[in-house]
């Protein structure tokens, strides 16, 4: 168990030291996430709808977008030099693989979303400092079922012909259910609402981490046995 | 008897038995429009739910059967499970279309709106999306075991995601009528009409087993033509 701890750490830190080195993948989807915050507030009729309506869609969805730019970044860099086939001789389980991957993931998207909050509140002029733990814990649990779902999916996605055309068309779909459930919560929050009237997308959200948390991870091994 | 002379075989009882159920389905369109009462509130716009409540069961049927067959695949390794899952999603596909287009032609003059974002509609329609992903996945892959597996993993993840986009979306609001056959009391369906409906049903699940034996075999010609022009190359 410890080993496979420790696995799991080498591989994400592997995973963000090579992305700090080069900071490609970070800095352009910082500046996508930037971007899809300021297009998307301009994407409405400002006589009739005010910001704060806008508000709890646009976060999720530069969210979603900058996170997908950024998802085939840790497959693809396995492809290179066949990299993948000399992690896979480790003597580690493959699982360990597939959780490291997912933590560099989740870091990766964390740090873009500490820096697209902020940015959120200054743009929307939203009123959320009060609700900041509430608003951490929904980004939380969005955030890991979105990136657990789509770290399963660019791992096959990334050997496939239009790997960046094919992660969005194959994630979407599963991004329904967190992706509603989040906007759902963070609306009532932003409308300064309590967190126990959104109980039941709070409940389906913790389900669905966990559903798809166990079945990507048992699910990985089939991508990789060659 | 070679796995070719097999997969013909599927091909021409697929064929002889879709044929045999067209025509049965224009034998229960004759029925349902000659001898099937009107509907006394939708009027003649209720005829198309003998179309569409079928072709929707025969397209989660299918998706269904790709899903389980799917994970039979990931644990036996049978390459004609991997053929048949995707033969299932294909047919899938085509009811998705027909329950998708018949669908809006009910609801614009019963609710006054061709779509509405209700949780069966929303449902099915991201379960379409889905599987049009799945199809264009496969094609996106070359090598066939590659291809089986990638497919298995998003055919056995798609069986797992639709209840929760059915909860996301029956958390959202509902609008659709609620379940005339399969409810815990007993059907509240005329007999007359009760009869025209599960004969319809009946059709197109042999429908979909017809188009799926096809579907199938077209799939185990394709890669035996595939293994042949491997091995002379």
């Amino acid at each position: 168990m410890a080993d496979t701890i420790r696995a799991i750490v080498a591989i994400a830190a592997k995973d963000l030291a090579v992305e700090w080195r080069t900071k490609t993948a970070l800095v352009s989807s910082l500046a996508f996430a930037v971007l899809v915050l300021s297009v998307l507030f301009f994407a409405r009729d400002p006589t009739a709808v005010g910001a704060v309506d806008v508000a709890p869609g646009a976060l999720w969805v530069t969210f979603t977008f900058a996170a997908m730019v950024g998802l085939n970044r840790a497959f693809l860099m396995e492809r290179e030099n066949r990299a993948l086939d000399g992690i896979l001789l480790a003597p580690i389980p493959r699982t360990a693989i597939f959780l490291g991957k997912v933590a560099a993931n989740l870091a990766f998207v964390a740090v873009v979303e500490i820096v697209s909050v902020p940015l959120f509140v200054l743009f929307y002029d939203v009123p959320v400092w009060h609700r900041l733990p509430e608003l951490i814990l929904v980004i939380a649990m969005a955030t890991f079922a979105f990136v657990v779902v789509g770290t399963l999916l660019s791992s096959m996605v990334v050997r496939t012909r239009f790997a960046e055309l094919m992660l969005p068309l194959l994630l979407l779909p599963f991004l329904v259910p967190p992706i509603v459930g989040a906007v759902q919560v963070t609306a009532r929050l932003l409308a300064g609402r309590p967190l126990s009237e959104a109980g039941g997308w709070l409940r389906l959200l913790l389900a669905f981490d966990i559903a798809f948390f166990v079945i990507s991870t048992l699910l990985f091994d089939a991508t990789l046995d060659e | 008897m070679t796995p070719r002379d097999r997969a013909l075989q599927y091909a021409r009882r697929g064929t002889l038995l879709s044929g045999l159920m067209l025509l049965a389905l224009a034998g229960v369109y004759v029925r349902a429009l000659m001898f099937t009462p009107v509907e006394r509130f939708q009027g003649p716009a209720q005829k198309i739910f003998y179309v569409h409540a079928p072709a929707a069961w025969s397209a989660l049927l299918a998706f269904a059967v790709t899903g389980l067959l799917s994970l039979l695949y990931l644990w036996l390794r049978d390459r004609r499970l991997d053929l048949a899952a995707a033969a299932s999603a294909e047919v899938g596909l085509a009811f998705s279309v027909i329950m998708l287009t018949t669908g809006p032609i009910w609801a614009k003059p019963i609710w006054g709106t061709w779509w509405t974002w209700d949780a069966r509609l929303t449902s099915t329609l991201f379960i379409f999306l889905l599987f049009i992903g799945y199809t264009v996945l496969r094609g996106a892959v070359t090598d066939p075991d590659m291809r089986a597996r990638y497919s298995a993993v998003v055919g056995i993840m798609g069986l797992v995601l639709v209840p929760f986009i059915h909860f996301t979306v029956v958390l959202f609001r509902t609008l659709h009528p609620e379940p005339i056959l399969m409810k815990p009391d007993k059907p509240s369906l005329p007999p007359a009409m009760l009869v025209t409906l599960l004969t319809s049903f009946g059709v197109f699940t042999l429908l979909y087993v017809g188009f799926l034996a096809q579907r199938y075999a077209f799939g185990v010609l394709e890669e035996l033509r595939a293994e042949e022009a491997a091995s002379r190359a």
